[in-house]
């Protein structure tokens, strides 16, 4: 499959020429990047045009950039007594990869006619986040748009019902961003007294046991 | 003239028929369908949010209860997708060992699927021998991990460990005679590839017997026949994949057409359907059950000749034997470091689709070079067929929305992740 992809990359490359940030091969899959902008453009002659073909789309997810390549080094913060490194960050700390914006949607497309799969991310550098929805080109995107509005409230532009689908009704927030908390903000009982459930902030505290590291290999 | 307006009806998410915790909202118009809209969400339990807060191998029994009804394709996924960014390659003994493992994970999967569809439709018969099935292959996982079900036997790198030359027996009790204990313990007198063997040598038969129980039932095929019917283009469009896309008369199966481990090297077919009817989607899972048993019965021969390692001999990603690790220093380092801090991924990202006995189930792992994996996207089959609903029920009775909802074999764990 290898030897099509390029194959496939050198043609995506010439045919989308000018709407395409970065086109690249890595493990052997083609990631496309855009702007927000050319995805309707750019996604609808990839699902009709017949040397493309994408007929099915696979899968769309959100993904937060906030912590991209930072290790835990304050050790404060992750356990309540601390660990030790045994060194300071100094020269270890990386230049960390910057990035155009902090949330991205990425879509994986896939055609049967061709047996082939293409990955296609955008970054999304508005506030909050928004970029259209591709519902009208592959119905199945509905449910996936759905949970990258919930999880990481990112807005799809002319989606036909963009409501919550994973988290509870009348959820706050959205749980995976970077910036909330693994262990949540509230938690739900039981009231005795006032005989229903009620929310109340949450009682627990998360506790790393492994720090993230990054080294290199 | 009266008004008349659309009754709604909620279907869960306490409903035996839901298949867990799916709660749907029925628009009816008399006892017909005009909209469907099924709530999900009760058993969200963050897994993707989870995976990104502990090594990577500490994750692999997160993936085990995704889709609690096929825990080892889960963790396939998951596992071929760190191997592909870290660049390993299991043994050869390792792939064959999964792939079989993978395909009497399909059997338990659709075994199971055929249990609680049949159930739905009426007919409690075939639950009661499916799952005299189930028992002997989860006997199998048990016997391999310890566990019957949330096995955790993957392992980057390979499987945990090799087959055991053993078949644990039953032991007479006050509640198991002497006699019916030795009956159990017939098959389990040698290896668990004896036993394995000994099951795709029974197995044939009983696949016969549900088709006896279904096959040409009148009221199964009037349960089935032209209920939910989905045209190619309409459900490749929806995103379907597997028996969903193969009732279709599609012919897509991703061990064929984009092969992972050694599933080039074995022989098997891929049935199609015709109608797109939960009744085609029947026949379907039916083949691929005598399929899957084809396939085991070749894993089974490949392994009995040709013994050797199971795990990659890099004490980076496996752990060193316990012998070893009480005179030799560095043994100690390896296991220390493996299991406290993990390895680290290179950077990169990857999606890996397999398989899965409900369709395409994928990986998408981004890894900024940590111990942890920076974001993980599980992409399941059933969470896509659970959205193409309100087309399959449109115009359908009441009634009809069981059997579609056991047809599409979704379950909850993997829908709400």
């Amino acid at each position: 499959m290898n030897q099509t992809n390029e194959h496939l990359l050198e043609r995506l490359r010439e045919r989308f020429n000018g709407l395409l940030i970065e086109a690249r091969l890595n493990t052997g899959q083609i990631t496309l990047e855009l702007l927000p902008e050319n995805l309707i453009e750019v996604c609808r002659a990839l699902r009709d045009e017949p040397e493309f073909n994408f007929a099915q789309l696979s899968d769309v997810c959100g993904v937060d950039y906030m912590h991209y390549g930072q290790a835990d080094w304050e050790t404060r913060d992750t356990t309540s007594t601390g660990f030790s490194r045994g060194v300071d960050q100094g020269v270890y700390a990386k230049t960390v990869r910057s990035f155009p914006a902090r949330f991205a949607s990425v879509y994986h497309l896939l055609s049967l006619a061709h047996n082939c799969r293409l990955r296609v991310r955008c970054f999304l550098p508005s506030d909050p986040p928004q970029v259209s929805s591709v519902t009208d080109l592959w119905p199945s995107a509905n449910w996936f748009e759905r949970e990258a509005f919930d999880l990481f409230g990112i807005l799809f532009e002319g989606h036909p019902d963009l409501r919550r689908i994973l988290t509870d009704y009348g959820f706050i927030g959205h749980p995976f961003r970077k910036d909330f908390p693994l262990e949540g903000n509230v938690e739900v009982r039981y009231d005795p007294d006032q005989k229903r459930v009620i929310y109340q902030p949450v009682t627990i505290e998360n506790r790393v046991l492994g720090p993230r590291v990054i080294r290199d290999a | 003239m009266p008004e008349i307006r659309n009754m709604t009806v909620n279907f869960g998410p306490q409903h035996p028929a839901a298949h867990g915790v799916l709660r749907l909202v029925l628009e009816m118009d008399g006892e017909v369908i005009v909209r469907a809209d099924p709530h999900i969400g009760l058993l969200h339990r963050g897994t993707e949010k989870l995976a990104e807060s502990k090594p990577f191998n500490q994750s692999i029994g997160y993936l085990d209860r995704t889709d609690y009804i096929s825990m080892m394709c889960n963790e396939h996924a998951y596992v071929l997708a760190i191997e592909k960014l870290l660049g390993i390659a299991p043994p050869k003994r390792a792939q064959y060992i999964r792939v079989m493992f993978a395909e009497i994970t399909r059997i338990l999967n659709h075994a199971f699927w055929l249990a609680a569809h049949a159930l739905d439709c009426g007919a409690m018969t075939v639950f009661l021998y499916a799952f005299r099935e189930r028992e002997d292959l989860l006997d199998c996982y048990e016997a391999v991990s310890g566990t019957r079900m949330h096995a955790t036997y993957f392992r980057p790198g390979g499987v945990y460990r090799d087959l055991p030359e053993r078949m644990p027996q039953y032991q007479a009790s006050r509640w198991l005679s002497e006699k019916d204990a030795a009956a159990r313990n017939a098959d389990r007198q040698g290896s668990l590839l004896d036993f394995i063997e000994a099951f795709t040598q029974r197995f044939p038969a009983y696949i016969d017997e549900y088709e006896t129980l279904l096959t040409d039932n009148r009221i199964w095929k009037q349960r089935t026949v032209g209920i939910g019917v989905v045209s190619p283009e309409r459900a490749i469009a929806l995103g379907f994949t597997g028996c969903m896309l193969r009732g279709s008369g599609v012919e897509w199966d991703l061990r064929k057409k984009q092969p992972y481990e050694v599933y080039p090297e074995l022989d098997f077919d891929i049935p199609v359907g015709k109608e797109g009817d939960c009744y085609d989607r029947y026949l379907v899972h039916i083949e691929e059950l005598r399929q899957s048993n084809r396939i085991i019965k070749q894993c089974v021969d490949w392994l009995r000749a040709n013994p050797g390692p199971v795990m990659i001999d890099d004490h980076k990603f496996s752990p060193p034997q316990r012998e070893k690790m009480k005179g030799d220093m560095e043994s100690l380092i390896h296991h220390f470091k493996l299991f406290t801090e993990g390895y680290c991924v290179p950077e990169g990202e990857v999606y890996v689709p397999i398989e899965h006995p409900k369709g395409e189930f994928g990986v998408y792992l981004i890894s900024d070079g940590a111990n942890k994996p920076y974001r993980i996207k599980i992409r399941s089959s059933a969470f896509t067929h659970l959205s193409g609903i309100n087309d399959l029920v449109e115009g359908h009775m009441l009634a009809d929305v069981v059997a579609v909802l056991s047809t599409l074999d979704i379950v909850f764990g993997e829908v709400d992740r």
